[in-house]
């Protein structure tokens, strides 16, 4: 298992040192890094919004749940919403969804085009297909995340806010106050050192199991399956080891 | 020219090609012909840089292409042109960006002189007119002739041709083969196609190497595969009743 663990990563690392490369035409791949910004900013945006939205809400409801009958003030909900999304669930929980969305389409699709001699043609004629393939959705990933993470923060916020205050949990001077409590610039610093990490994590490892797929449809679905689940894990680790970091 | 020089390659401790050396020629078509799994398209994959031998050379012209930097094999790719079996056009573009794919990432023409390239090539494999269709509106016969566009677009010195007849009818297969032949005569390139059609063999070899069990069995020309008394190439070349009785009476005159 480690001797895998080790020829994976090495494999890995040999695939991101040819594909951070000088590239061929500056224009081919800035045109194919406008397609994945739309691809993956665009196309996910809708699913981001409704995880984030609800995700703010069921914060709300729960922690007002836990605080009933206790002396801790209700403001404490907004200003709980608020850092849980912006430390923790915006950029985890999107990043996560994003692997299975994002991440499997594009093992898909790279490993669609290995299977069809895509790539191989590409190979012939000249073009350096690691840097081709990956470079322009890594780059379009480290900009595009991190805005769908702000979005999923601020939408988070709103969700808790509208599950809280129509419903009379609390009221909206005191949900805003929460909002305005013990507010730590460095928290949203964190929740974007988090989107750059888990968005690189999560594009580089999908094109990594898209690349080199052998054989036919089987194949090719479990390598899908597989960005999905190493793209989750490796998130979740670098998430672990960005708070220790970060927090400590 | 290319050169191939004592080329070995195993997959798994399983010897597919054993000690092959071939001199493939400019300006003609060498075949490189064979059964199943005779280990034809390892060594096609090996002359155009996509899988390494074991042990071996190959030359293109002057130049070692195995010892070069992957840097340097880029370069050189520049001057190679190949026609996948199954095309390889890219599903999401046009038969016209298919075509100007290798001359937007790897040139400075201007809008205009591509669009020019592209309409010559088209209209040297008889398409002219079909820019704005999709792969999946073509036939197999026109993708492969797309493909073949593709493959020339950049003016290629050496062209690499991965069974170009396969799933074609016989008189699309002919066409095919014309277009090869008179695309390899009119510019110079040193072609290899690997194929087991018999039709291109006899129309279009000007030398043909034969593969059995990963070893070269038989080379030469067209002309030579009736008169030959090699079994292998017998056995393989006419390998129905019909086709023996063909030789028989070609023999006789």
């Amino acid at each position: 298992m480690i001797t895998g663990l080790l020829y994976h990563f090495g494999r890995y690392l040999m695939m991101m040192g040819t594909a951070i490369s000088r590239p061929e035409k500056w224009k081919m791949y800035g045109k194919e890094m406008v397609r994945q910004m739309h691809d993956i900013g665009v196309g996910s945006l809708i699913i981001v919004m409704l995880i984030s939205i609800f995700i703010g809400a069921v914060s709300a409801v729960q922690f007002a749940y836990q605080l009933d009958g206790t002396l801790v003030p209700n403001y404490y909900i907004g200003y709980v919403v608020r850092d849980l999304t912006i430390i923790e669930l915006a950029p985890t929980i999107t990043c996560l969804v994003l692997a299975g969305k994002v991440g499997s389409n594009m093992a898909s699709e790279i490993g669609g085009m290995r299977q069809k001699e895509h790539i191989d043609a590409m190979e012939v004629m000249g073009v350096n297909t690691s840097a081709y393939l990956v470079l322009p959705k890594v780059s379009a990933a480290l900009i595009v995340i991190p805005l769908l993470v702000s979005l999923a923060a601020f939408l988070a916020v709103m969700g808790g806010y509208v599950a809280s205050v129509p419903t009379d949990l609390i009221t909206h001077a005191e949900y805003v106050q929460g909002l305005r409590s013990f507010f730590v610039p460095y928290n949203v610093f964190m929740m974007f050192v988090k989107a750059f990490v888990f968005a690189f994590i999560l594009t580089s490892v999908s094109c990594y199991q898209g690349y080199y797929v052998t054989g036919g449809a089987i194949e090719l679905g479990k390598a899908s399956t597989n960005a999905v689940v190493v793209s989750d894990i490796l998130i979740l680790l670098a998430d672990y080891l960005i708070a220790i970091i970060m927090t400590s | 020219m290319i050169k191939a020089i004592n080329i070995f390659k195993s997959f798994d401790e399983t010897p597919v090609l054993k000690d092959i050396s071939i001199d493939f020629e400019d300006g003609k078509c060498n075949l490189i012909i064979g059964k199943s799994g005779a280990g034809k398209t390892v060594l096609l994959k090996i002359l155009a840089g996509l899988l390494h031998p074991n042990e071996g050379q190959v030359w293109y012209d002057e130049t070692d292409f195995l010892g070069l930097t992957k840097k340097q094999v880029r370069r050189v790719r520049l001057d190679v042109g190949m026609l996948f079996q199954g095309s390889a056009l890219f599903d999401s573009m046009t038969v016209e960006q298919n075509i100007k794919f290798p001359l937007d990432m790897f040139t400075s023409k201007t809008k205009k002189e591509k669009e020019l390239r592209v309409n010559y090539c088209l209209e040297r494999v008889n398409l002219a007119g079909s820019n704005a269709k999709f792969p999946s509106e073509i036939s197999g016969g026109m993708q492969k002739r797309v493909g073949i566009a593709r493959s020339i677009v950049l003016e290629p010195k050496y062209l690499f041709c991965d069974e170009p007849n396969s799933g074609l009818d016989p008189k699309t297969s002919i066409l095919i083969d014309e277009l090869i032949q008179g695309i390899t005569e009119e510019n110079n390139i040193t072609t290899i196609i690997n194929t087991h059609d018999m039709n291109s063999v006899m129309e279009i070899g000007d030398r043909i190497n034969l593969l059995h069990l990963g070893k070269l069995a038989w080379s030469g020309n067209k002309a030579q595969v009736l008169e030959s008394e090699n079994e292998v190439l017998q056995d393989f070349i006419f390998a129905s009743p019909f086709l023996q009785r063909l030789r028989q009476i070609a023999l006789k005159g």
